[in-house]
């Protein structure tokens, strides 16, 4: 790899650094190569993706703006025709199933990949437009000059200070730079969840019989309901010749609950819904990684003198329920700041106010103005009653609807609903203004 | 690498109501050991994450120890906490939910160290 001070200029001072070459970083250094500045992009993993693990679908609509016909060389496990939608109770499950030849064929929506070629063919597209890739370094904090301003990174490399005009910090879901520069508190575990998966290999032909699938069609299911009494969802998706299974568990009630996350997801894989997809299938990987799912509300400052900060860094997973996204948000903000530093640099203003339109071209773009139109979702949706009482309601009421009740007279709808209720512990006032809650969240 | 799946892991309950009986289906279920033999690592020389077990006896919550995805946190029989660092995948939910205040010190491994996720 490529060390930017191997021809001896070490304290050559580089336009940009970007820290961490995730779905974010690579995307704000291609920015910056493509705009012509020098920029290097540090990795502090072995290679890019190393340190990445995630559960579910990569969108890749974003990917237009940086490869036409990206799709014809992204490495791509599955692409996604199927989109579930699955609430649970230990003995019942009601499914959403929706299903298009469309995302099938180009230019596609949604793809399954392993973070480890993904981040790394997404990383060899900054390299490709001129960026500098160091890899296996870390960067360990922030360099100040003299004034006080950010003027680069310190690196755990000998005599590794790394002098820039900008930093871009996308560092991920822990940012130490961002919580260094007080963007971020040091901990935050309510607006975290802990993701765990586990990756089970079965014969590609099992899969595609068992999902109905043909090719290279993927399936995606989300799933409410299956992580008990801790706040959260489940995941089960296709990739070529593995199945990703895995909960996502809210960090603040996670440690109190007295249940291990591997529990979790063994008892999401005995559910009598699951259970007969995983047959023989044998473990692969396991892994977790945090997700920041504060949303628009709990956001950090996006910049400051000298910096910026990206991806998971600045909060920008979209956990909204029915829309489950993180890397096209990751690469969209990326995108955008290392276009709002290209445009500083050229400039010549890095401070805060020069860096701000970062923040109205985020506004503008897909990334906040849809964090700002579901703003209200990540609180609803990891609500007591639509995690812990809703599964249970929508699944009684259904399983009433279709037990043929024979000599008797079918119950009515209404019936059928206030029986739910009541048997969930649900009062239909609260379903009533949880239902205008949910219809202003999602308006 | 060889993965065994550990037989006989469900067991029945016989005071269950008998629709219940049945023993759910459990696929992939391997011992920890097992499971986190799954995954890479390349252990650095520093630990990256130093546990200051004298804070951690005032801690009655101890909820590093249930959280912990990589089960790297024990109590020990003094009221302490033992820790290892060399299985860890970095994802920082010990220090986010630790509520002793410099019980955990964290840090990431040196460049190249640590976990190395093939499938993430």
């Amino acid at each position: 790899m490529a060390d930017p001070r191997a021809d001896g200029r070490a304290a050559a001072e580089v336009d940009a650094v970007v820290v961490g070459a995730g779905p974010a970083g690579s995307a704000a250094a291609w920015a910056l190569a493509r705009a012509g500045k020098s920029v290097v992009l540090l990795e502090r993993g072995p290679f890019p993706g190393s340190k990445n693990l995630f559960g579910g679908v990569v969108y890749g609509r974003i990917l237009d703006e940086i490869a036409p016909r990206w799709w014809e060389e992204v490495p791509v496990q599955r692409w996604v025709v199927r989109r579930s939608t699955m609430v649970m109770t230990p003995t019942q499950a009601l499914t959403v199933d929706f299903r298009t030849q469309a995302w099938g064929r180009p230019p596609y929506n949604g793809m399954t990949v392993y973070r480890a070629d993904f981040d790394r063919w997404l990383a060899g597209k900054a390299v490709e437009a001129g960026a500098t890739l160091v890899t296996s370094t870390v960067a360990t904090g922030l360099l100040r000059d003299e004034a006080g301003r950010i003027a680069g990174v310190r690196t755990d490399r000998p005599g590794g200070e790394l002098r820039a005009k900008i930093v871009i910090a996308c560092d991920g879901v822990n940012s130490f730079l961002a919580k260094e520069a007080r963007l971020v508190p040091r901990t935050d575990p309510e607006h975290l969840t802990l993701g765990v998966k586990e990756v089970l290999a079965l014969p590609r032909e099992v899969i595609d019989e068992r999902f109905g699938l043909r090719g290279d069609e993927g399936l995606d299911i989300e799933i409410l309901g299956c992580t008990g009494d801790i706040p959260g969802g489940g995941f089960l998706y296709t990739n070529g010749d593995t199945v990703s299974v895995g909960v996502v568990l809210s960090l603040a009630h996670l440690g109190r609950s007295g249940r291990r996350p591997e529990e979790v997801i063994a008892d999401l894989k005995a559910h009598p819904a699951i259970a007969p997809y995983l047959r023989g299938a044998t473990l692969k990987e396991y892994g977790a990684h945090l997700i920041p799912e504060g949303g628009y509300n709990h956001m950090p400052a996006l910049y400051t003198d000298g910096m910026l900060v990206a991806g998971d860094a600045a909060g920008m997973c979209l956990a909204a329920g029915i829309w489950l996204e993180g890397v096209n948000f990751a690469i969209g903000s990326g995108l955008a700041a290392g276009r709002a530093a290209a445009r500083a640099l050229d400039s010549g203003d890095l401070s805060a106010s020069g860096l701000s339109g970062y923040r109205r071209e985020l506004e503008k773009g897909f990334v906040l103005a849809n964090h700002r139109r579901l703003r209200g979702a990540p609180d609803l949706v990891l609500s007591e009653r639509v995690q812990r009482r809703y599964p249970g309601l929508v699944a009684d009421l259904v399983e009433g609807m279709f037990t043929v009740t024979d000599p008797k007279p079918k119950p009515g709808l209404l019936a059928l609903l206030k029986r739910a209720a009541r048997r969930n512990d649900v009062r239909l006032r609260h379903l009533l203004a949880d239902a205008v809650r949910g219809g202003r969240v999602f308006r | 690498m060889i993965l065994r799946r550990r037989r006989g892991a469900a067991t029945v309950d016989a005071n269950a109501a008998p629709a219940r009986a049945a023993a759910p289906e459990r696929w992939g279920e391997v011992s920890f050991e097992d499971r986190m033999a799954t995954v890479d690592f390349r252990v650095g020389e520093r630990p990256h994450i130093v546990v200051d077990s004298d804070v951690c006896r005032s801690c009655t919550t101890r909820e590093c120890v249930t959280a912990c995805p990589a089960n790297l946190f024990a109590p020990t029989a003094d009221g302490g906490i033992l820790f290892n660092y060399e299985q860890c995948f970095e994802c920082g939910t010990c220090y986010q939910i630790c509520n002793r205040e410099g019980a955990i010190t964290w840090t990431y491994p040196d460049g190249g160290h640590g976990v190395v996720f093939r499938h993430g």
